[in-house]
């Protein structure tokens, strides 16, 4: 196998795209969120990643626009189910 | 994950990226992948492992648990016009069903290829329902659970 890239990767953007604001600053105002919503566009966002055979990058969600993708959420390494 | 990264041949075959997300770095994930993943799977995980340290991903797709500090476990299924065709979101407890997950992919390929709709359950080769006018009141003639 080739030698993975060692990752100084820089700081990864996170949503690419507007985030909910805490209620509590507005709240008065209706409060502008992006969520995810099923039959709507996806969110993009930018994050740091670890690829098995590559090493450490950045990901972009929309890196993979006109392909489909399965993006899979879960709670944490090394749990159990 | 291992379930899903089980299934990955058939998931590549469907022209389906992959990409997987917690809150955990990707240092963690690196060894995540070395020391467990790779011995319950030949290959270990083969896709990317994303990190969403803080849960800022995982607000915008609504299943951060800012409680537990953790994302839950919601998939998204995401089209070639970056769509988001379906979702399924469960609490920690309770794994996924990745063959469910790829029946969908089927039925949502079809779909996007005909313009067919796909009837409750539906796996390839069987019935599909076109729609349109003539249809209506009718689908009892063509389809029944």
């Amino acid at each position: 196998m080739a030698k993975e890239v060692d990752g100084c990767v820089k700081p990864a953007a996170g949503p690419l795209v507007a985030e909910p604001t805490p209620a509590k600053e507005t709240p008065f105002k209706e409060v502008q969120m992006t969520v995810a919503r099923t039959g709507k566009e996806a969110p993009d966002f930018e994050a740091t990643a670890y690829v098995a055979g590559e090493g450490f990058k950045n990901i972009k969600l929309s890196d993979y626009r006109g392909k489909w993708i399965v993006l899979c959420f879960y709670p944490g390494d090394f749990t159990f189910v | 994950m291992a379930a899903v990264a089980a299934k990955y041949p058939e998931f590549q075959a469907l022209g389906v990226e992959v990409l997987s997300v917690s809150t955990d770095s990707r240092q963690v994930h690196k060894i995540w992948q070395e020391e467990e993943l790779s011995k319950m799977v030949e290959g270990g995980v083969p896709f990317p492992m994303l990190s969403d340290g803080g849960g800022r991903i995982g607000t915008v797709y609504g299943v951060y648990d800012e409680a537990a500090g953790v994302d839950i476990r919601g998939r998204f299924l995401i089209d070639p016009d970056f769509v988001i065709r379906a979702t399924e979101v469960l609490t920690a407890e309770v794994g996924r069903n990745p063959d469910e997950l790829i029946r969908q992919v089927k039925a949502f390929q079809h779909v996007v290829a005909t313009g067919e709709v796909t009837p409750s359950g539906w796996q390839p080769g069987q019935k599909t329902l076109t729609p349109g006018p003539d249809l209506v009141g009718k689908v009892w003639q063509e389809w029944k659970p």
